[in-house]
């Protein structure tokens, strides 16, 4: 199989091709055929991959093959080339895994689009960049799979490029994402210049070795880590490069569900963990990364609290969990940033799609103070979403848990006790504002359009609820923790991590780690009751908060205002700069003036001589004379 | 296959269909149209022996062919052609690019069609000329000779402020290129009166035969300078460029940016690198800086035009600028990627014309506000010029990235400033190109946009093989950037010669203007 690599991302790019090309001609059953088959295959081939790499001696997990040379100038090459070890198998399964999930749903909920063949060119287009990305075997190429994503998330997100506001967010994300883009290039950048070299192989064995030019701790390491991590933060929506997220919205929710939730905004945590030779060696970058991530979870989780559009709640949601995974990868735990990527990619998947149903059984309603009651009409998405929002919430023994705790505690463990209790804070209210979710969905009494007649979604829909349902529900056994077992994840991954550079482990015991697992299981449960008795038992008592905190509320409400900062202190003063300033003062005031005025006077010039040679004999005898003076003078003046 | 006086052949082809035009009196409009079109053709098909037979790994100049042209007792000049890896896309751009033109102004040209297709073809001639020339004399005479079709492009079947626009065009070019000229006439005298010959020149500089001092180097870099920083253009002087493309019309744009510009850019590596390295050393910083500035001032710029014209030609000072500072990095990838960057420049900026080109046809205005909602009535319109904008932001894949990011490791190795604020223009690329395409293709439906349709087989033609070549470019670069190589390496030991180039630029240690050089020495 691994020699067939190539054929993995290539056959949902053919999927594309034909889709796009050919897809306008094609009947719809043909489309949804090509795409499904495409992405299916492309999951059967990173099984097989997986097995293959699981056949082999660990040390041995690690497959490179080169292609072609794809620029090549000078000392400057870059290859075409893919590197499969357990970090990139365990992505390419879930990229592949939730991404054919979401192509099989998508057949459902995208029935009567118009635009039906345009959607899955898009998303098989989705599929084999995120493989390149996650396939590539340098950092170069790793970038040509971070645009492709960012592409098809711009083309996704504009799919109703009707609506301005679906227009709008989709160039927001773009661009927001350039700018994140740019630090990744120049830490690509920096990583060539010290390296001299692009291909992961090499950087890292040299970073491993502790070489001389970049000694763990250097000014260069950390700067490439912090330039890396920018270009993170934006794919990833942290802070300050969040804003992009919550708008992306606007794009159908089977691609809020693969792009933004489930894949393409882990790319970030997973170039961190990529790049862990580097970070784990520059601890002021790996510090940045920490606090930024924390606080993004935190942030983002108060939003959460009271949004009202329920995609927009898990859009924050996502940011929160995005966040953890930084954090988790701030105190070093790299295993457990692709743990909760990874079960992360489940029940967030699951939850979105679970909103398209409840959407897509309203008809377009997305108000959560337009739904309720929905228990019974939707029983396979109410049951689905439920479980997903245990396992979100971190309850025994659902994902979430295995992979949440493990962070909590790898930062308890690693001595940052302070991001510990913004973490189980932030846990906390992960719990409050799903609940309130599923509460004000589900439960109460139906608030949505009289006309409206709410039903379960097809079966194309509601079979991947199920199976994502499953995964959220078991996946974290493959990563128990020592209390329990032993953690396989961890130690699947362990080959790609053997660069890492490690602190001495903390020896603390079995019962201490279990104490704190049952505390976040606590926490969570108070998360839980709390949205019960606000939005079940006395759903009158919101408001009332919302009255006494009027202040806090509305900050909440406007997202703590950074499109608002970023308008007034980026976007219109570049604007006016350019507009006013640069343009109009400079470009047409003084330059072209300049150069007009030189032709204007070379004009004038020629217009006094004109005037010279007016052909009276006085007037050239006076010219003739003034000259000959002019000439004396000179002469008297200055040559004696 | 040795083909014989091939670059004659490629140069002169279109002129001599040109001169087959102006002898057939009689024939239509239509008639006419395939002659011009099947001779800029041939010209394509022969320069592409050129790519085929190129061998990449000698640094020499190929294809050559010398005969005597105006003999003098003391001296001669000749008719001298030859390509290296500098030149030979730029050749291959320039014939690719001329029956894309002629093809896009197929049903847009009406009146004075003729002298229309005559004026592209000798167009095609001066610039195949310019980059073939290696006799100083007969560069400056295709040099010059250019500019007069396109001053008529401009000036006859331009806009409505045509006079105005290949006025400014033709003076400022001109007022550049006499200064070049009184450069050659120096360097003529100076290299003891008897040789134009550039392959000469270099040679006896780099014998020691001929000698600058630093000073009358600085002056003669700054002569020939000057004349290509126009073309470019390199900011300052860049003011003419956006009324030339607003008033062109569509073919005159496409050539225009797609080749003209290059010819600066062209200029710099193949003139004022080998004759006059030391000053290029000792001037590097102050280029780099402004085109730095060039690339951020044109984005800026660009991003509040109202006339997808002028934004285009906006950005295109931006690309440019970003391909001068390649050159001046004088390291191999950013020299190699300022080359293939003139090429990609070419055929994104000559794709964009040709797509505002279309939109121009069928609505009759450039202004962006006008459009909104074209994607619903032209759908493959739409595509083709996503992908072309997407080339133009350097989306990786795609043709433009190969070029930035090989400029960039070599801006950001020599200077790490220069390079962040290069890399700071990719984010407002994205910005400028990315509020066009918004505003022109997506939005509700846009009843304006009624009779629009969408492009028809022959636009088809025009943007399969432009687009095909950007993929090609983007995902298999190797082809190109190895036919280059030797030749940079040899420019680049040229340069290396007067002085080895600092590990990052010190701005506040380089010489005031007089005094140039002896620092670098």
């Amino acid at each position: 199989m691994t020699e067939l690599l190539w054929l993995l991302p290539l056959v949902p790019l053919a999927g594309a091709a034909l889709c796009g090309l050919a897809g306008r001609r094609l009947p719809k059953r043909a489309v949804t055929i090509v795409a499904c088959s495409a992405s299916g295959a492309a999951f059967v081939l990173a099984l097989a991959a997986f097995f293959e790499l699981l056949a082999l001696a660990p040390g041995d997990r690690r497959i490179e093959r080169e292609f072609f040379t794809w620029i090549a100038a000078g000392d400057f090459t870059a290859s075409a080339g893919f590197l499969l070890d357990p970090l990139s198998a365990v992505m390419a399964l879930v990229v592949t895994g939730v991404g054919f999930l979401i192509h099989v749903y998508s057949t459902g909920y995208m029935r009567a689009e118009a635009g039906y063949y345009r959607f899955f060119a898009y998303m098989n287009l989705f599929l084999f960049s995120m493989l390149v990305l996650v396939l590539a075997g340098n950092f170069l190429l790793m970038f040509v799979g971070w645009e492709g994503v960012g592409l098809c998330s711009y083309l996704l997100i504009g799919y109703y490029f009707d609506r301005p506001a679906a227009a709008d967010a989709g160039k927001k994300a773009f661009i927001v994402n350039r700018v994140g883009d740019v630090g990744f290039i120049l830490g690509i950048l920096l990583v060539f210049l010290t390296f001299g070299s692009l291909e992961f192989g090499p950087v890292f064995g040299e970073i491993a070795a502790d070489s001389a030019f970049a000694p763990p701790g250097s000014g260069v390491l950390t700067a490439t880590a912090l330039l890396l991590f920018v270009g993170a933060a934006g794919k990833s929506a942290q802070i300050p490069l969040h804003v992009w997220l919550p708008d992306a919205m606007e794009g159908p929710t089977p691609v809020s569900a693969l792009i933004h939730a489930a894949t393409m905004v882990t790319a970030g945590v997973y170039m961190v963990v990529r790049c862990a030779p580097i970070f784990s060696r520059a601890p002021a970058a790996l510090d940045a990364v920490l606090v930024v991530g924390i606080a993004t979870a935190l942030m983002a989780a108060t939003i959460g609290l009271v949004q009202t559009d329920i995609k927009r709640v898990l859009a924050y949601s996502t940011v929160s969990q995005l966040g953890f995974m930084f954090a988790a990868a701030g105190v070093g735990a790299f295993s457990a940033a692709i743990f909760h990527l990874m079960t992360h990619a489940f029940f967030k998947a699951l939850l979105f799609l679970g909103a398209g149903s409840v959407i897509h059984a309203l008809s377009g309603e997305q108000d959560l103070r337009r739904m309720g009651g929905l228990r019974r009409r939707l029983p396979i998405t109410f049951w689905t979403m439920l479980t997903a929002a245990l396992a979100i919430s971190g309850i025994f023994p659902l994902a979430g848990f295995f992979s949440k705790d493990e962070i909590l505690w790898s930062a308890w463990a690693g001595g940052h006790p302070v991001v510990w209790i913004v973490g189980l804070l932030t846990a906390g209210l992960t719990a409050l504002y799903m609940f309130r979710l599923i509460f004000l969905a589900f439960f109460g009494e139906a608030r949505y359009a009289q006309g409206v007649h709410p039903h379960e979604s097809p079966r194309s829909m509601t079979a991947p609820l199920v199976a994502l349902a499953l995964l959220s529900a078991v996946a974290g056994f493959i990563g128990l923790p020592a209390w329990l077992g032993a953690n396989r994840f961890a130690r699947f991954l362990e080959p790609s991590l053997s660069l890492v550079r490690r602190g001495d482990a903390p020896h603390l015991s079995h019962a201490l780690e279990f104490g704190f697992a049952a505390l976040s299981v606590a926490v969570a449960l108070a998360g839980i009751f709390a949205a019960y008795r606000l939005y079940v038992v006395r759903p009158g008592t919101a408001g009332r908060i919302v009255a006494r905190w009027g202040a806090l509320y509305r900050l909440l409400r406007d997202k703590y205002r950074f499109d608002e900062f970023y308008d007034r202190a980026v976007i219109r003063p570049v604007l006016r700069l350019s507009e006013r300033t640069l343009w109009q003062r400079v470009d047409v005031g003084v330059i072209d003036r300049a150069v007009n005025g030189v032709g204007a006077s070379m004009a004038g010039l020629g217009g006094v001589l004109r005037g010279m040679q007016n052909g009276l004999i006085r007037s050239y005898a006076a010219w003739i004379l003034a000259g000959t003076a002019a000439v004396l003078l000179y002469l008297s003046l200055f040559r004696n | 296959m040795d083909v014989p006086f091939i670059l004659s052949w490629i140069t002169y082809l279109p002129a001599a269909v040109a001169l087959v035009l102006l002898a057939l009196p009689r024939a239509s409009n239509r008639t006419l149209r395939w002659i011009a079109l099947s001779g800029s053709l041939a010209a394509f098909l022969l320069s592409l022996h050129l790519g085929f037979h190129f061998d990449a790994s000698s640094s020499r100049m190929q294809f050559e062919e010398s005969v005597s042209w105006i003999r003098f007792p003391a001296f001669e000049i000749r008719h001298h052609l030859g390509v290296d890896g500098i030149s030979l896309f730029l050749v291959m751009l320039t014939t690719f690019l001329t029956p894309l033109a002629l093809l896009s102004s197929w049903k847009s040209v009406t009146m004075r069609v003729r002298p229309f297709l005559a004026c592209v073809l000798l167009l095609e001639t001066g610039m195949t000329g310019v980059f073939c020339a290696l006799d100083l004399v007969l560069f400056y005479v295709f040099w010059e000779v250019m500019l007069i079709p396109m001053y008529f492009l401009i000036g006859i079947w331009g806009g409505e402020r045509r006079l105005y626009a290949a006025i400014k065009f033709i003076l400022y070019t001109m007022a550049g290129s006499l200064l070049m000229l009184v450069g050659i006439l120096y360097l003529f005298f100076a290299a003891g009166g008897d040789t134009f010959s550039l392959v000469e020149i270099v040679a006896r500089l780099e014998r020691g035969a001929l000698a600058w001092s630093s000073r009358e180097e600085f002056w003669l870099f700054l002569a020939f300078g000057l004349a290509f920083a126009i073309k470019i253009p390199l900011f300052p002087f860049h003011t003419w460029l956006p009324d030339a493309h607003v008033e062109a019309p569509t073919a005159g744009s496409v050539i225009l940016a797609g080749v003209l510009l290059k010819m600066g850019t062209y200029g710099l590596v193949r003139f004022c690198l080998p004759l006059f390295p030391g000053a290029a050393l000792a001037l590097a910083p102050w280029i780099s800086v402004l085109a730095v500035v060039g690339i951020l001032y044109g984005a800026l710029v660009a991003m509040v035009q109202p006339d997808m014209k002028k934004l285009v030609a906006y950005s295109s000072v931006s690309h440019m600028g970003l391909v001068v500072l390649g050159i001046f990095t004088f390291t191999p990838h950013g020299m190699t990627g300022a080359l293939i960057q003139m090429v990609n420049h070419g055929l994104s900026t000559g794709a964009l014309f040709l797509l505002v080109g279309m939109l121009y046809d069928r609505r009759h205005t450039r202004r962006i506000a006008d459009f909104g909602g074209v994607a619903h009535t032209s759908p493959v319109f739409a595509a083709a010029f996503l992908v072309v904008t997407l080339a133009a932001i350097a989306l990786p894949g795609l043709n433009g990235f190969v070029g930035e990011i090989l400029i960039l490791a070599g801006s950001f190795a020599r200077n790490k400033v220069f390079g962040t604020l290069a890399a700071l223009g990719m984010i407002l690329g994205a910005v400028y190109m990315l509020r066009m395409y918004q505003r022109i293709f997506w939005g509700p439906k846009n009843p304006a946009n009624a009779g629009l349709g969408d492009i028809g087989t022959r636009e088809r033609i025009l943007l399969l093989p432009i687009v095909g070549l950007m993929l090609w470019i983007g995902v298999y670069s190797a082809p190109f950037l190895r036919r280059m190589d030797a030749s940079v390496a040899g420019i680049l030991e040229r340069v290396e010669s007067a002085g080895t180039p600092g590990g990052s630029y010190r701005v506040q240690f380089i010489d005031p203007p007089g005094t140039p050089g002896e620092e670098t020495k």
